[in-house]
């Protein structure tokens, strides 16, 4: 049995089964990051003897019948922003490069309550800001499908391990598109839920009002097994919402009819690749075909969401990224004097990016800044909020790409920042409103590289994209 | 001084509140922990941490925003404050600027010139920072996060006052207001209560405000005093002087009895204050208002309106043992134990008054227990114990609360009840005493009292001076 | 509507967000920002009048803990990642006068 070629559903059902067990599934993952780690460079940390050790206590609890679910015995890969007791926790950054956390996020210990076996924690970029994993302090991680390109980002290091083999599944974490674009770039599952559904209690800070935690994955019934698996309501996190509605898999069903899917013209104009539209709209019509009622519309603000998205977001980073200041944990530069050690500390340990988006956040939230940029960027949410809810008034979920291009070359995308940040524009108003989308894979451009479908849903609907996704993946499957 | 000055005095009070465990933790906000024992990633700024809003902190502001005739805010939020400081281990404190919980309140002071209302402008409520403390050894600084993230409220006042009187007069009536709602003990020397004062002064007539300056570090009602006298007359000074008074924070050296600013330049005074993501808005409906209106306590007026009626006691007693709530709960418990109020309260406004005077110590302050106090007072209901005696146990209990019954009768204090053996006595002080007998018999009534005073000396005190002067008389 | 950027500026926003920058990346700061200004005055083309400010998406509100102890000692918790402590404290530059 090729155990790399599974499903992580897949893989769990044959480990259940005693085909294999959670030890040789983690030789396995372990044995491939030997092959292509150096080549990638998908993880920051890998943890081979705690993963190892941890397999084996796994396979013993699920021999002993105390562990039934479908990730028991299969091994994840975590993104390194989220908290992990024990285990190295850098975000990627210089100024955590020692950091070791007391208590793992609560998705994390979701996902080992139902057995998932930890191998080590992904690349990203810094703070997770970023679109291409290169403003990782510990090196680029490169795109499995074409190494000389980026995986995106932020969590590329997930992304690209999926993509890879170095992992079943991992967890990534979204605030402006870091699951979706990423996903689209190596071609695998990513979702991001409705804000609210993964507590964030663990998960390091970087725009608290926007960050969700989610799957990347190989297949849509992975994806909704994940979710149902890390969603939950977290007394310590304030924002978590409590849902009923969190059964994800009842939704694996092979079924569009009479689904209505909105297709928004102000997405597919200028900046859009056209292979990228075309692998779209081709996606589009495959579920139209199939009894989905398939329109366009328009979305409007389009423009609005990337300017709104990078004050709020760099407002909240610059005072979520305070507490890094040498003092409780993590860098510290020597200085002389408080105020010189907090400088050369933050100076040195922060990369340009986040640097660029601290200075920023700490600009618009400055006296005599915060009504005009600040409130402004909130008010315009609002706005971007009230058209997603007209359009969720005539549609099941709106159709669209989840970048305008497919993975760039390494090293081509940090020289321009505005244009960095404008390849987010499909996935970041999203964030805003607090929407579920999930990323798909559907096609490749001329170069081989994968091209990602989008579909966002409406708050608390992830069901129904987990239907039109699961669908449109077993039809393509089938090539029908 | 050739012109007539004016000073225009602000408070903003923080009032650390009495729950048990952190605004958003759930540590102990206990005092005397061994350093950083009181702490988790929430209160020490772990990455990955979030907060989550303790209810009672909600009931308690609220409460004293009731009783201080605020209006309560439909729907508030919290807000983060940036600046960078150790004691702050986000280095943003969770506080509320834009919708504070409670708003345009008053409470009323007596004045010389009678009553008068200090206006209210706002209550929020917000964490508080942990400690420093110098390293005087390596010359550097410690952080200990104990108190980082306890409860505070801040209490806003409008610059209502005029001069030192009236903000002590407002202190004592928060502290007693906060005090009967059992939201905080308001000690200003352990720093559960703190005042910053905002002072501007201007000439006499003018209605526009100066430029204020902020005080802090104010730990009691006399340095505040001080404080107040001594920045009035360096503003005085340099308006005088033609300078102008600068915009800004000073620290209040009690010992010196001077200030100085607190900024350094490496800090911009702009703290960048915006909502709180991880906190969600509070809506008070009118349910929950009505709940803490309900579960509010008796409050000051009311109980000296109940006392009036139910006790047999002095108003001037009223007003005393009223004045705090500590001395009111411990007036009642005892009184509950079946002591006669009379009683009670002249142990209060008598022995205790006078040692909390000596000791210099708050009525809070007090340790010893209403079950001690009742034992006592039936002591000497039941003559086993005379005044002299009763006064020198309820010493030693005022020190150690200690139980007066057993204490009496393990130092064998008790009063001789033994007629007998008081009879021998006394026949002893009138046979070695003839010039007193001599000169008592003569009609000189005082003469008794150093007969008396001799029995009572040789009984080592333990005697019933009631029965001594009836016995002395009867032999005499 | 471009922004320019001036020294004092960057300076006071270095300030506030603790970064020390070298004078290359200061130039850079500048630029930087500016366009992002530019960028961000889109937002003004935009009638915002009569809308609130929405910093949370949805209505959930109210969110409490009860006020009982849950935390026992955690100083060794705390300190396990202090780049530098003496008696259970963090070390850090003096910060008395």
């Amino acid at each position: 049995m090729e155990l790399l070629a599974l499903s992580a559903v897949e893989l769990g059902t044959a480990i259940k089964e005693g085909k294999t067990t959670a030890v040789e599934a983690m030789q396995a993952v372990l044995d491939k990051i030997e092959q292509t780690e150096e080549l990638y460079h998908c993880y920051v940390t890998v943890d081979r003897d705690g993963a190892l050790g941890r397999a084996k206590e796994v396979q013993k609890k699920i021999e002993a019948g105390e562990l039934t679910g479908p990730l028991a015995g299969v091994p994840v890969a975590v993104k390194d922003n989220l908290c992990t007791e024990g285990i190295l926790t850098t975000c990627a950054s210089r100024i955590l490069e020692n950091f070791v956390p007391t208590f793992s996020a609560e998705a994390v210990l979701n996902l080992e309550r139902a057995g998932a076996v930890l191998i080590g924690k992904t690349n990203m970029d810094e703070f997770a800001m970023g679109s291409t994993t290169e403003t990782s302090a510990y090196g680029v991680t490169r795109n499995p499908r074409n190494p000389k390109h980026v995986p995106g980002g932020s969590s590329g290091g997930s992304a690209a391990a999926v993509a890879a083999g170095e992992c079943f599944f991992a967890l990534g974490s979204d605030t402006g598109g870091s699951i979706r674009q990423p996903a689209s770039f190596c071609g695998v599952v990513g979702m991001k839920p409705t804000y609210g559904t993964v507590s964030r209690y663990g998960l390091v800070a970087y725009g608290s009002s926007l960050d969700q935690i989610g799957p990347l994955c190989r297949t849509v019934e992975d994806c909704a097994v994940i979710l149902e698996t890390i969603s939950s309501h977290d007394k310590k996190d304030s924002t978590s919402v409590a849902r009923s509605d969190t059964d994800f898999t009842s939704a694996l069903v092979k079924d569009v009819t009479g689904m209505r899917i909105g297709i928004p013209r102000d997405y597919f104009g200028e900046g859009l690749n056209p292979e990228v539209k075309a692998a779209v709209l081709k996606a589009a019509a495959l579920l139209e075909k199939n009894g989905a009622v398939v329109e366009e519309f328009d979305l409007s603000l389009v423009d609005y969401a990337v300017p709104a998205y990078y004050t709020i977001a760099s407002a909240e980073a610059s005072s979520n990224l305070e507490r890094f200041d040498g003092i409780k944990y993590g860098f510290r530069a020597k200085a002389e004097g408080l105020h010189q050690m907090y400088k050369k500390t933050r100076s040195q340990g922060f990369g340009p990016e986040v640097k660029r988006r601290i200075l920023l956040g700490s600009f618009v939230l400055s006296s005599g800044y915060y009504d005009a940029y600040y409130l402004k960027a909130l008010r315009v949410k609002a706005m971007i909020k009230k058209a997603f809810d007209d359009a969720f008034a005539d549609y099941d979920c709106i159709l669209c790409p989840a970048a305008p291009t497919t993975a760039p070359e390494l090293g081509k995308s940090l020289l321009d920042p505005v244009k960095m940040y404008l390849g987010d524009i499909y996935t970041i108003s999203v964030n805003l409103a607090g929407l579920p989308a999930v990323c798909v894979p559907c096609g490749e451009d001329g170069r081989g590289l994968p091209i990602g479908l989008q579909l966002i849903g409406d708050c608390f609907q992830e069901k129904k994209l987990i239907q039109a996704a699961y669908t449109y993946e077993q039809l393509s499957v089938s090539g029908s | 001084m050739s012109r007539e000055y004016e000073t225009v005095i602000g408070l903003e009070v923080h009032v650390e509140l009495a729950t048990r465990t952190k605004i958003f933790c759930g540590c102990s906000t206990a005092f005397g922990g061994s350093p950083n024992s009181h702490t988790c990633p929430v209160c020490t700024g772990m990455p990955g941490s979030l907060p989550v809003l303790n209810k009672k902190v909600l009931e308690y502001a609220v409460a004293v925003g009731l009783a201080s005739n605020c209006r309560i805010t439909e729907c508030c939020k919290f807000d983060r404050k940036n600046y960078f400081y150790p004691d702050n281990p986000q280095n943003y404190q969770i506080s509320q600027l834009y919708l504070p919980i409670c708003r345009d309140g008053w409470v009323e002071i007596d004045t010389p010139q009678g009553q008068k209302k200090i206006g209210i402008h706002e209550i929020h409520m917000e964490e508080d920072a942990g400690k420093l403390i110098h390293d005087e050894w390596e010359d550097r600084t410690l952080v200990d996060y104990n108190r980082s993230g306890v409860p505070l409220i801040e209490i806003v006042s409008e610059p209502d006052m005029r001069n030192a009187d009236e903000v002590i007069s407002y202190l004592e009536k928060l502290r007693l207001i906060i005090q009967y709602l059992g939201a905080s003990d308001c000690k200003l020397q352990e720093g559960s209560m703190r005042a910053d004062v905002n002072l501007s002064v201007r000439e006499k007539g003018e209605t526009a405000f100066g430029t204020r300056t902020e005080m802090k570090n104010l730990n009691s009602f006399r340095a505040i005093a001080r404080a107040i006298e001594g920045e009035k007359n360096r503003q005085i000074d340099l308006l005088e002087s033609g300078e102008n008074v600068v915009q800004e924070t000073r620290r209040w050296d009690d010992a010196k009895e001077t200030s100085y600013p607190m900024r350094s330049k490496e800090d911009a005074q702009d703290y960048r204050y915006f909502p709180d993501p991880d906190l969600t808005p509070i809506f008070i409906s009118r349910e929950f208002l009505e709940e803490i209106r309900a579960r509010q306590p008796e409050l000051r007026t009311e109980k000296m309106k109940r006392y009036r009626e139910e006790f047999e006691i002095p108003e001037y007693d009223i007003e005393i043992i009223t004045g705090s709530k500590h001395l009111a709960d411990l007036f009642e418990a005892t009184v509950s134990l079946g002591a006669q109020p009379k009683k009670v309260s002249n142990w209060l406004m008598g022995e205790t008054l006078r040692l909390l005077k000596e000791k210099e110590m708050d009525p809070e302050d007090i340790r010893f227990s209403p079950e001690h106090l009742a034992a006592l007072i039936a002591l000497t209901e039941e003559k086993a114990v005379n005044s002299t005696v009763a006064k020198e146990v309820f010493g030693v209990m005022f020190e150690e609360d200690i139980d007066p019954r057993r204490y009496v009768e393990e130092k064998g204090l008790t009063t001789v009840s033994d007629e007998g053996a008081l009879r021998r006595t006394v026949e002893e002080v009138i046979a070695a005493n003839p010039q007193s007998v001599q000169d008592y018999r003569n009609g000189k009534e005082k003469a008794i009292g150093f007969l008396v005073g001799q029995t009572m000396k040789a009984m080592k005190g333990k005697a019933d001076p009631g029965s001594v002067n009836r016995l002395l008389k009867e032999l005499l | 509507m471009s922004h320019t950027i001036t020294d004092e500026t960057i300076d006071y926003a270095a300030i506030l967000a603790k970064l020390e920058l070298s004078d290359a990346e200061r130039e850079q700061a500048k630029q930087d920002m500016g366009r992002m200004l530019d960028y961000i005055d889109r937002l003004n083309e935009l009638d915002t009048s009569g809308v609130e400010p929405m910093s949370h998406v949805f209505p959930v509100r109210n969110v409490f803990r009860e006020d009982e102890v849950t935390n026992g000692d955690g100083s060794a918790d705390t300190l396990k990642n202090a780049p530098e402590e003496k008696d259970s404290m963090f070390v850090v530059p003096r910060t008395f006068d």
